[in-house]
């Protein structure tokens, strides 16, 4: 078994790593520096830390002013108050003024866990993808977490990085390639293919693995950059596979799926299917007893898939 | 710059914000003019900044966080050399650069795009904390509406300026008692600002925002105040300078016809 490391946790060591030579980073927070890891960052470098308390608005729209000013920043909370609570300031004053601000935004979806409903955000992929000029990131285990952040601190432009709370599997070897906006091929396959996003991955790779015991030859990618999309590694596998399932820990609506459906429509029209949070509000539990309840793992994948084909 | 010029200038500033209005057919005069003597003495004599070379380091800022007032910022920016003042007669127009809220990445002098009230005071601390931490000498200047106060973000920006101690910033609020709907009272109580700003850790002026050696002065005495930031309550009337437009909150977002545009104009002594 894999060793399982939190994206937050990976976040929280890549932004001290990148600390170091990036002397223009700044790093923000609204009273979650313990939960979103970002007080690695603050203990290692205090001068260039903000804590803006809980005031998510104000926090991306100081982003904004400090981007404005020639800094990078990265500025944290969790994912339901990022893109959700502060979205129109994130719209206006960031994406607008494409303002050189990460927004890394930790606890996404159901895998929030006990939290329950009013923490557990399945709109915010839909939301950021809207924002003309946001790159949208999604990785889906600790190496890709930190290989994306490094990438993301690295351009200038505002980006949207979603991150989650529950350790997930290490997936990626250190020496992955990843290039936002490229898809990769995590699994050849002919009979279809599961295009996923986030800690979805493994997920979709064990489905693969039971599917193929089922003489199901299952292709799957890895679509870690919702935007800007890799419309070319879609369209080939709805050319080769003829038919696809996507699936994300995300509502169906808006998110993964509908950026998946917007390439295949216009190229080459295949039947789909959709795994995600299906338009309803979430519930407390644990991770694992929520993704079966709500149809966001293995199981609902393979579902999915055999409904499909 | 010495007062009686700085008066003519802002009478320029005032005659040009009618006559971009009368051309564009739509837009804010009201809370314009009544900024007119703040943003004239902020562009012509307070603020450290070089009309060839808008991007100067070290420069002063100013952000119109009440960005529906653009036409008295990209006024004063055209009489102080950063675009010919022909330019102002394509304010609202398909394909000009000035929007009908300041955009800047197509306007020189302009430092962040605004309009959606709240968020250019509390990305104004953004600017503020960079300078801190780059020892940037550089002054950040944000021009709030008394409306605008209602919007919840103002105060926690004004809270966190407080908490950093961000006396490189000073906040200007146009207080002319008027809104979209009518008066503050009447809408949304926002009195006593003083008493507010002064809660969240502010050194507090409150000045006649028409009279030049008072804004003046009140900017020096900003600039001598050390650890914390600095409001202005600027006592204002919105319409100012053009008397059917004086205190009333029908002229919030309303431009005038031809025949309205050349009274204003007499009024303010007539264009240069």
């Amino acid at each position: 078994m894999a060793d399982k490391i939190a994206t937050r946790q990976a976040y929280g060591e890549v932004l001290v790593e990148l600390g170091a030579d990036h002397p223009e980073l700044v790093v923000m927070d609204a009273d979650l520096s313990g939960s979103t890891k970002t007080g690695m960052f603050a203990k290692a470098y205090p001068d260039r830390f903000f804590n803006m308390g809980i005031a998510e608005q104000g926090m991306y729209a100081t982003a904004a002013g400090l981007a404005l000013s020639g800094k990078t920043v990265c500025a944290s909370t969790f994912a339901m108050f990022a893109a959700g609570r502060a979205y129109e300031i994130i719209r206006n004053s960031i994406g607008y003024n494409k303002a050189n601000v990460k927004i890394c935004a930790t606890h996404a979806g159901i895998t929030v866990g006990e939290d329950g409903a009013s923490h557990q955000t399945f709109e915010d992929i839909a939301l950021m993808r809207e924002i003309p000029g946001m790159t949208v990131l999604n990785p889906s285990d600790a190496v890709s977490a930190k290989k994306l952040i490094r990438l993301a601190v690295d351009f200038d432009g505002p980006c949207y990085i979603r991150l989650g709370r529950a350790s997930v599997p290490v997936f990626y070897g250190e020496d992955a390639q990843l290039e936002i906006g490229k898809g990769n091929l995590l699994r050849e396959g002919k009979d279809m293919t599961i295009i996923a996003t986030g800690i979805m991955i493994s997920e979709a790779m064990e489905a693969a693995e039971a599917l193929a015991a089922d003489g199901i030859d299952a292709r799957v990618i890895d679509i870690h950059t919702i935007k800007p999309i890799d419309e070319e590694i879609i369209i080939k596998a709805a050319q080769e596979t003829g038919a696809i399932v996507t699936a994300e820990e995300h509502s169906v609506l808006g998110g993964l799926g509908s950026a998946v459906s917007e390439v295949v429509v216009k190229n080459c029209p295949v039947k789909m299917a959709f795994v995600g949070q299906d338009d309803v509000f979430g519930e407390s539990g644990k991770p694992d007893e929520l993704k079966a309840k709500y149809g966001m793992d293995k199981d609902a994948i393979i579902k999915a898939v055999k409904g499909l084909l | 710059m010495q007062t009686l010029e700085l008066q003519k200038t802002a009478a320029q500033v005032r005659i040009q914000i009618i006559k971009s209005l009368n051309k564009a057919g739509s837009g804010h005069p009201g809370g314009s003019l009544s900024m007119a003597d703040v943003v004239t003495v902020l562009y012509f004599d307070e603020m450290n900044i070089d009309p060839a070379d808008p991007k100067m380091e070290g420069r002063d800022k100013l952000i119109l966080s009440k960005g529906h007032a653009g036409p008295v910022q990209y006024a004063a920016l055209a009489l102080r050399g950063y675009f010919p003042k022909e330019d102002l007669q394509t304010l609202r127009k398909l394909g000009s650069k000035l929007q009908g809220h300041p955009d800047m990445k197509k306007v020189p002098g302009i430092e962040m795009s605004t309009g959606s009230l709240g968020q250019g005071f509390a990305a104004a601390n953004g600017f503020a904390l960079a300078n801190k931490l780059n020892d940037d000498p550089g002054r950040i200047y944000v021009v709030l509406g008394d409306g605008e106060l209602q919007e919840g973000i103002v105060w926690e920006a004004a809270m966190a300026a407080g908490h950093y101690k961000l006396d490189n910033m000073v906040a200007i609020v146009d207080h002319n008692g008027l809104q979209i709907d009518g008066r503050n009272d009447d809408v949304m109580k926002v009195t006593p600002i003083e008493d507010k700003f002064a809660a969240f850790g502010w050194n507090v002026l409150t000045i006649d925002g028409h009279d030049i050696d008072q804004i003046k002065d009140a900017f020096s005495k900003a600039r001598e105040c050390k650890g914390m930031p600095t409001v202005i309550v600027a006592e204002t009337v919105k319409g100012k300078g053009v008397s059917f437009m004086e205190g009333q909150a029908g002229w919030h977002g309303k431009a005038p016809d031809d025949e309205q545009t050349a009274q204003a104009i007499e009024e303010l002594g007539g264009e240069a």
